[in-house]
């Protein structure tokens, strides 16, 4: 009793609360709307880029190596900038194709992982033919889709989505279950309905698992997209990157490849970013990924 | 302190536990042969060891989880079509157990959203609520910005904001430090003092029960059973004062023994 008889003196007479014991973040200076912090993370990766590329330029004249072998990155920027009617063509087409089926593969996987999250039965039942879809390799149906589909565009986009939906479905079926359980309990309290849970409760809760899931098939989009045209291999002024890759191969034409390579790498790079930038704006308000705490 | 209140001197109770027993699937008893009534507007704690099926009990009368045997009524309660009683209840989880992707006053709304409340109205209320609390001007803050006890502090909020009769608590502040704890107890008290709601607290501390009840409802473990029903006789609105008086030190000494009984027999 005696340590409970000491305690007045250690409890303030206020009936303030603990505000003062709320976590500290850290509030870090920015270089034109960055943070101190991340411009290593930009600067260094360029500095070796540039290093890179001038000791490949150095390289290429040096040993003479034919431009038909290993173009230097100076030839590259310029078939680049040459090229760039039919490159950018190319690249309009490739983009459309892989925003299509992204957009697709986001629309039918959140929609099959709700679908699955209210019905076991579904979900037991359809769940192993999504997983069947994923783990058969898309270079292997692409040309069965061509067949079947006729269009080529469409049988594209096919492709590019079968790639990049699945880990929008897994993803997003994880997260919509793995909503906080006693916050389930105080839903049912509340008598709240199936709706009322879904949209305060668990769509909520698989913001980040989605997010997550969006990432990897941001850039599965554009792999779906590429691979699939190369199983294509279709020709014509309608025709994307992967094409004109193929194209200049056969032509011989290295430095243009490597544009369209690069071109390709870009996007991807663009498209990550993209999604990046979408997962950081849903969750910097509250989500432990968003915050730098001090210790 | 005076054992055995009992249950006939007061008008329909709020909540009449017979005969409960709870076993669980792997054959666990968690709770045999309950009966409780408790009376609209008391402060009652269950107070045991841990097993000894307090928060199973909590849990079944706020009706997560059905008893495998008895009944629980609630007799001036409303009841569905089905004959389910719908009482107006509050909980408060161990946790806090706030969305983390909605503002203070956006989990407080919650009750009041999913009844259907018009918004306006329900930002009002909720706005109210938290100020009762004390955290007037976290409304806009997000749970990841509060301290623990601002994060209880909401949790009690939301619990509230509907206005229950009874207001259900599942060691609500056992996470808590020591100073914390005890602003917490007196803000709680001064809330129900005000708002007169039924209260029942789950706790495993002595000092906690004794400081907030007008009865403590002692149990055992193994099964889960009620050992004793105490009352605390001591005037309310208690503050530190009682906290330091004798009479504080002789109410838990006697709550003391009665746990100690009903955990060594």
């Amino acid at each position: 009793m005696s340590d409970l008889t000491a305690s007045p003196q250690t409890v303030p007479q206020d009936s303030g609360t603990d505000a003062e014991n709320r976590p500290i973040f850290v509030q870090e200076d920015r270089i034109l709307g960055i943070a101190k912090s991340t411009w290593p993370g930009i600067l260094a990766p360029i500095i070796i880029g540039i290093f890179a590329l001038g000791f490949w330029e150095w390289i290429v004249q040096y040993r003479q190596i034919p431009h038909y072998v290993l173009p230097g990155p100076w030839l590259i920027a310029k078939t680049l900038v040459a090229d760039w009617g039919t490159l950018s063509g190319s690249l309009w087409i490739t983009l459309r194709i892989t925003f299509a089926a992204l957009i697709a593969a986001v629309t039918v996987g959140v929609a099959l992982a709700i679908v699955f999250t209210q019905s076991k039965w579904l979900e037991m039942s359809l769940f192993p033919y999504a997983v069947i879809l994923q783990v058969t390799p898309v270079v292997s149906i692409a040309p069965l889709i061509i067949i079947w589909v006729g269009d080529i565009n469409l049988s594209l986009l096919i492709c590019a989505w079968i790639v990049a939906f699945f880990p929008i479905l897994s993803n997003t079926i994880l997260g919509l279950n793995s909503a906080d359980h006693n916050l389930v309990n105080l839903f049912q309290l509340y008598k709240a309905n199936r709706w009322q849970t879904l949209r305060y409760l668990r769509l909520p809760a698989a913001m980040p698992y989605f997010l997550g899931g969006l990432k990897i098939s941001g850039g599965l989009a554009l792999i779906g997209a590429v691979v699939a045209e190369f199983v294509a291999g279709s020709g014509g002024n309608a025709s994307g990157l992967a094409y004109r890759i193929l194209e200049s191969g056969y032509q011989l034409r290295i430095p243009r490849m490597f544009a369209a390579l690069i071109m390709i790498s870009v996007t991807g790079i663009a498209i990550f970013l993209l999604t990046s930038w979408i997962s950081h704006v849903f969750l910097r308000k509250w989500h432990e990924s968003a915050i730098k705490r001090e210790n | 302190m005076t054992t055995g209140a009992g249950a006939g001197h007061k008008p329909r109770p709020l909540v009449s536990i017979r005969d409960v027993s709870k076993q669980f699937a792997n054959g666990t008893i968690a709770v045999r042969d309950v009966n409780l009534d408790l009376a609209r507007g008391e402060f009652v704690s269950l107070l045991g060891p841990s097993g000894c099926g307090k928060s199973t009990l909590l849990r079944m009368i706020s009706g997560l989880g059905e008893p495998s045997r008895g009944a629980i009524d609630w007799p001036t309660s409303a009841h569905d079509a089905a004959g389910h009683a719908e009482p107006d209840l509050g909980f408060v989880f161990q946790e806090p157990t706030l969305m983390p992707w909605a503002t203070a006053l956006k989990n407080v709304m919650l009750p009041l959203t999913l009844k259907g409340v018009d918004k306006r109205d329900a930002e009002a209320t909720s706005a109210n609520m938290l100020g009762l609390v004390g955290l007037k001007g976290f409304e806009g803050s997000y749970p990841r910005e509060l301290s623990g006890g601002m994060k209880m502090r909401v949790s009690i909020a939301r619990a509230l904001v509907t206005r229950p009769s009874i207001l259900l608590m599942d060691e609500p502040f056992a996470a808590l430090d020591e100073i914390t704890r005890h602003r917490l107890n007196d803000d709680l008290l001064k809330l129900w003092w005000e708002q007169r709601f039924t209260a029942v607290f789950v706790t495993h501390s002595v000092f906690e029960s004794v400081y907030l009840s007008q009865r403590i409802v002692v149990m055992a473990a193994r099964p889960g059973r009620i050992m004793a029903d105490l009352t605390v006789d001591a005037p309310h609105p208690r503050d530190e004062l009682f906290r330091t008086s004798a009479q504080y030190a002789d109410l838990c000494r006697m709550a003391s023994n009665a746990l100690g009984k009903a955990m060594h027999g």
